[in-house]
């Protein structure tokens, strides 16, 4: 696969915006040397490798794409299979569910976006309670049946629209193609992350949803929007066939999803009464805590897009 | 290097680390209590045959040759395969549980290696078993510390494992399991203390992560 420069631009760009973050670490550590700034350095440093680890996987081939969002899917479906509590009886329903994640992202690499969109919500949805009903054990059956496909819909289902994006043909966004399209999508769902805590740090003060997530306001959350809706449309044109007002669109969708995909999983996990989903990325928590956004974010901006232009 | 030590060292290097890392996923807490070299002794619940594995894999590869897990000799020595596997690739300390000889130490095989410098695992509720819950310790781990009192003994809760491969079940699924590694129980002369000291200890890692009954 040949990288677009539009591409090789964006990376650049997203390195560049690392590197001031590191300085800037580095310069606060200086310049207030009794404040602990570990949790924020430990941050950035896994920015560091996760945005090395997505760029290689993006600009390497197709194949090796697809087979980073399959594994993203199978770690986060992973995560969230470790933490919620499942019944001893569902061990091999479990193993059933894991292998929807190479069947869906089978689905991707062919292209065959009919089965693609409906494999999970309809024969995963199907076909998991029938392998229960086999088992037998009826204590906590609808528990466990809709937590399972809820799970698969969030990790698998939702994520794998990320990987299609690749798939689109290449034709409508000259510019950039698939690549472009899942850059700006990952790139805007986590500087919307980032600049809604950034804003939400400074000038927040009206809670929006304080039994689920205290920390978040409506401060932060309108300086996200407007943030993000700002970096559409500088990198719509860059990226992505929308127009200028379609930009603005994306924009909203995207911040505001990633802010609802974030406090559902914050929901959950002050459901099951953790504080992080895992410890694989120092300083942020598990991978569902940093993938949280894009399973509303990648769906959203997905089906827009589709619509529109394919 | 001999052949078989090499298979050993592919073994744990490559298969072990892609299971380990990749299908179950670990989360560590108190890495830097673990032991950086021998002698040591590293107690463990028990629930799956993924546990040895995993304790194993928590270790430097260069601490390999010197890692040992204790091991029932009728269980793992019941036929040739099984005991060329054990004693060859898991690098087994065999350990009989039943007919010994008047005056004859059971414990003699693991003296010998704790004073080879070597660091062994060691499961104390004697049995996998049921997955997910704590069993009661036997006395053989404080006749052992009794007999190496110098030899730091390292409680390691793990969960997780039982889910992924129980007792009985040959399909392995995956789950991220949790190692909390607790600090040295020194020996202070009583056995039956010991025992209870080192099952607090491990009760306690258990409740660092408050984790739901698995029914």
């Amino acid at each position: 696969m040949m990288m677009q420069s539009n591409v090789a631009w964006m990376l650049g760009g997203i390195f560049a915006i690392l590197i001031i973050s590191s300085i800037l670490v580095i310069v606060l550590q200086q310049k207030k040397p009794t404040k602990d700034y570990t949790e924020l350095s430990q941050r950035v440093r896994s920015w560091w490798v996760m945005v090395m680890v997505f760029t290689l996987a993006i600009v390497f081939s197709r194949t090796v794409s697809l087979l980073f969002f399959a594994l993203i899917s199978f770690l986060a479906l992973k995560e969230y299979l470790s933490l919620i509590p499942t019944r001893r009886a569902d061990r091999r329903v479990l193993f059933w569910a894991y292998l929807t994640v190479p069947i869906q992202y089978y689905w991707v690499a062919n292209a065959w976006y009919g089965m693609f969109i409906i494999f999970i919500p309809i024969y995963a949805f199907l076909f998991l309670p029938t392998r229960m009903i086999l088992i037998g054990e009826t204590k906590d059956f609808l528990r466990a049946a809709g937590t399972l496909h809820w799970g698969l819909m969030i990790t698998v289902f939702s994520l794998s629209h990320m990987a299609f994006l690749l798939m689109l043909p290449a034709e409508n966004n000259p510019g950039a193609g698939g690549a472009g399209l899942v850059l700006f999508l990952v790139f805007l769902t986590q500087f919307n992350d980032v600049a809604q805590y950034t804003w939400g740090k400074i000038f927040g003060k009206t809670p929006i949803v304080p039994t689920v997530s205290p920390k978040k306001t409506w401060e932060g959350f309108g300086g996200g929007v407007i943030t993000s809706i700002f970096c559409a449309i500088l990198l719509a044109p860059l990226l992505t066939p929308l127009s200028f007002p379609q930009a603005i669109f994306a924009g909203l969708l995207i911040s505001c999803g990633g802010f609802i995909g974030d406090v559902i999983i914050s929901a959950v996990k002050r459901d099951i009464g953790v504080k992080d989903s895992g410890s694989l990325l120092p300083g942020h928590g598990g991978i569902l805590d940093r993938i949280d956004s894009l399973t509303y974010t990648a769906p959203l901006f997905f089906h827009f897009i589709y619509y529109l232009h394919y | 290097m001999p052949m078989k030590k090499l298979l050993r060292f592919i073994f744990f290097a490559v298969i072990v680390k892609l299971v380990v890392m990749l299908i179950l996923g670990l989360n560590i807490r108190h890495r830097t209590r673990l032991p950086q070299a021998g002698p040591a002794i590293l107690v463990a619940n028990h629930n799956s045959h993924l546990d040895t594995l995993v304790l194993i894999s928590l270790l430097p590869l260069a601490l390999l040759p010197r890692i040992r897990p204790v091991a029932a000799m009728d269980y793992f020595l019941r036929n040739k395969y099984l005991a060329w596997f054990a004693e060859h690739i898991i690098g087994i300390l065999p350990l009989a549980r039943k007919g010994f000889a008047r005056g004859e130490d059971p414990f003699a095989g693991i003296k010998a290696s704790l004073a080879a410098g070597d660091i062994l695992i060691l499961f104390p509720e004697g049995t996998r078993g049921e997955p997910e819950s704590l069993n009661k310790f036997k006395s053989g781990v404080a006749r052992i510390a009794e007999g190496a009192p110098e030899v730091p003994i390292v409680p390691i809760y793990l969960h997780g494992l039982g889910k992924a491969l129980p007792k009985g079940e040959a399909l392995l699924v995956p789950f991220f399991c949790d190692v909390f590694i607790g600090e040295a129980v020194p020996w202070e002369g009583n056995r039956h203390n010991f025992v209870e000291k080192l099952e607090n200890k491990m009760s306690a890692l258990a409740n660092e992560g408050k984790f739901a009954q698995w029914e």
